[in-house]
């Protein structure tokens, strides 16, 4: 079995035994890459020589017999949006920090590295993490692995790209509407979105930050779950991410093989209305099935806030947040700067509007718009006044049921183009992830099958506020009845 | 909820984002658009719901004020579009004979 097609615990555990080294792994890796990249552009940037100077390291290490981390030797990609300090530009796919180079390392980064992966490169998304395509990055769109005439999803495009494509087994990517959750489904992955608080955004560049969170994708949920222990956690330089004291981190993998018994399942009627494709709705209803065979009791729920009025929610909440955080690129400390102005504030005017993209300058004006004198209590606090509501209706569900599933997105992946020339059409892909970025709780979306045209649906799963570990256990529950994982992308068969 | 292409042009400079005519128009249709659906919001009754703004029930997060290591003067100047020793360099702020 080539070394690309093993699990990232099973090549973790290989490395360790000695089978193959660290070099190898990275070799096999850049190899896919330098093969497959053409064809599926998942990457902004590649460290080549960083990746295999750090698997040298770590070869050295496993041969004196001196501890290694959790993923000694496991190449992992970035997204782009979280600084390294290694010498790879960070640019959130933008012009306006076309090649900057972060002046520190992300904490999620500080925690790779002490884990002992082995960054290989950091991976296109949409501008910002604005958007569910990747089609609004500034370098160019990345394909999906199953269908390259079509969308990764987005915003972590590119980072759900590679794991499909099996590039590297483990990508970390952001969430503040469903951009784990989304692309993980559109690409056959699996990708989770932890509770807010569970992972320091120290290091990631905010986009809207009472809705930013990393989260891991894997080809498998122990992957995820492996990703998920190297980077959760305590830091106090991010002031909204909780204490060990308060919140300890368990071991997800030391749970992750035991069922949840009863298990509970509530199903949102908002989640099987209109607009969602039916040839996905049978395969999710497929999944489902399995779950009652495994004794689970499947219950209708009601979440009556959680749909149209989420994205209504969100696309207040999250543009006024980042026409906020986004103020900050303004050419005078680092960044593109205009050439031509004629005083400060043209300056400003010129470098953002020759910096950003379109998508980027639609949500930063609605969120301006939202907070500005006249518009606020209509616009910014009536859509916090529903956000309450939001977080109720899951509180409510959560009373009965210990989890709520449904499809993760309404569509598979769609063409390139599709859905570039309405803004709001593309917006509404987002209609069952956003609601859990707004309630703050966890979400993941675990590979669930297949449409007639061959391309990925995705099981999205929500549970309550750090409930991470039941979270994995129960789609490992699914998991182990299926051979979803095993599929290998039609990119993949040709080049080889 | 209609916009007029003033009110963009406003928005346009409260964003600091330079907008040309074609894109006045563009996004004048688009944000109408957008504004239009987030206008469903009205259909909720919300007067006694309380405002969430942050979803974990933090306050206060302190810590002691205790000086640390930052970025060095050249760390922080290493993505400067200009530079100038010490400074970044950027257009006058202050009018002529304008006192300090």
């Amino acid at each position: 079995m080539a070394i690309t097609d093993l699990t990232a615990r099973e090549m973790r555990d290989a490395l360790r035994r000695r089978e193959f080294s660290a070099s190898e792994a990275a070799e096999a890796s850049l190899a896919a890459i330098a093969r497959l990249e053409p064809q599926v552009k998942a990457f902004l940037s590649l460290d080549g020589d960083g990746a295999r100077r750090r698997a040298a390291e770590i070869d050295k290490r496993l041969a004196a017999g001196d501890s290694v981390g959790l993923l000694a030797g496991v190449p992992v990609a970035v997204k782009d949006n979280m600084c390294t300090a290694d010498g790879q530009p960070t640019t959130c796919a933008s012009r306006i920090l076309q090649g900057w180079k972060a002046p520190y390392n992300a904490h999620v980064v500080e925690r790779l590295a002490a884990e002992g992966a082995v960054i290989v490169g950091k991976t296109n998304l949409d501008e910002f993490a604005m958007g569910s395509s990747t089609e609004n990055s500034a370098y160019g769109a990345t394909r999906n692995p199953w269908a390259l005439d079509r969308v990764p999803g987005g915003s972590s495009g590119g980072s759900a790209a590679a794991v499909a494509a099996r590039m590297v087994p483990l990508a970390l990517g952001s969430d503040t509407g469903g951009s784990i959750r989304q692309p993980a489904a559109l690409c056959g992955v699996v990708g989770m979105k932890p509770t807010y608080g569970r992972v320091s955004r120290y290091g990631l560049v905010a986009f809207a930050s009472s809705l930013d969170q990393i989260g891991p994708f894997g080809r498998t949920v122990a992957d995820a779950a492996l990703l998920l222990q190297a980077v959760a956690g305590e830091d106090t330089r991010d002031s909204t991410c909780v204490s060990d004291k308060d919140r300890p981190v368990p071991d997800y993998l030391a749970s992750l093989e035991e069922p949840v018994r009863p298990l509970r399942i509530g199903l949102p009627k908002e989640f099987f209305g209109k607009g969602l494709d039916p040839g996905v709705e049978k395969v999710v209803r497929d999944a489902l099935a399995v779950y009652e065979r495994l004794g689970a009791k499947l219950a209708e729920v009601s979440l009556p806030h959680s749909t149209e009025y989420a994205i209504a929610t969100y696309y207040i909440v999250a543009t006024s947040e980042a026409s906020s955080n986004l103020a900050r690129y303004d050419g005078v400390h680092y960044g593109y700067r205009s050439p031509d102005h004629s005083d400060m504030i043209d300056m400003y005017m010129r470098s953002r509007a020759g910096g950003f993209g379109d998508e980027v300058k639609r949500r930063i004006m609605l969120g301006t718009y939202a907070l500005s004198a006249g518009y606020y209590d209509a616009y910014y606090k009536k859509a916090l006044q529903v956000r309450r509501l939001i977080r109720r209706d899951f509180e409510e569900a959560f009373k009965t049921v210990d989890c709520i599933m449904g499809p993760t997105s309404p569509t598979a992946a769609f063409r390139m183009g599709e859905k570039t020339a309405d803004p709001l059409a593309m917006y509404l892909s987002d209609v069952f992830t956003v609601s859990c970025n707004l309630a703050a709780i966890a979400g993941l979306s675990v590979p669930c099958g297949f449409t007639g045209d061959g391309l990925p649906v995705g099981l999205q799963v929500l549970s309550d506020v750090f409930t991470e570990d039941r979270l994995l256990r129960i789609a490992r529950m699914y998991e182990r009845e299926v051979q979803w994982a095993a599929r290998r992308p039609p990119v993949c068969e040709a080049a080889s | 909820m209609a916009l007029s292409k003033q009110e963009v042009l406003k928005v346009g400079t409260l964003s600091r984002i330079r907008l040309s005519e074609a894109e006045v128009e563009k996004f004048t249709t688009q944000l109408s658009s957008i504004l239009g659906y987030v206008d469903k919001l009205r259909e909720l009754q919300t007067r006694d719901v309380p405002p969430l703004a942050h979803a974990l029930p933090l306050q206060n997060v302190l810590r002691n004020d205790e000086p640390h290591p930052g970025l060095t003067t050249e760390q922080a100047l290493a993505g400067a579009p200009e530079a100038a020793g010490d400074f970044f360099r950027v257009p006058r702020v202050l009018d002529e004979g304008a006192s300090a």
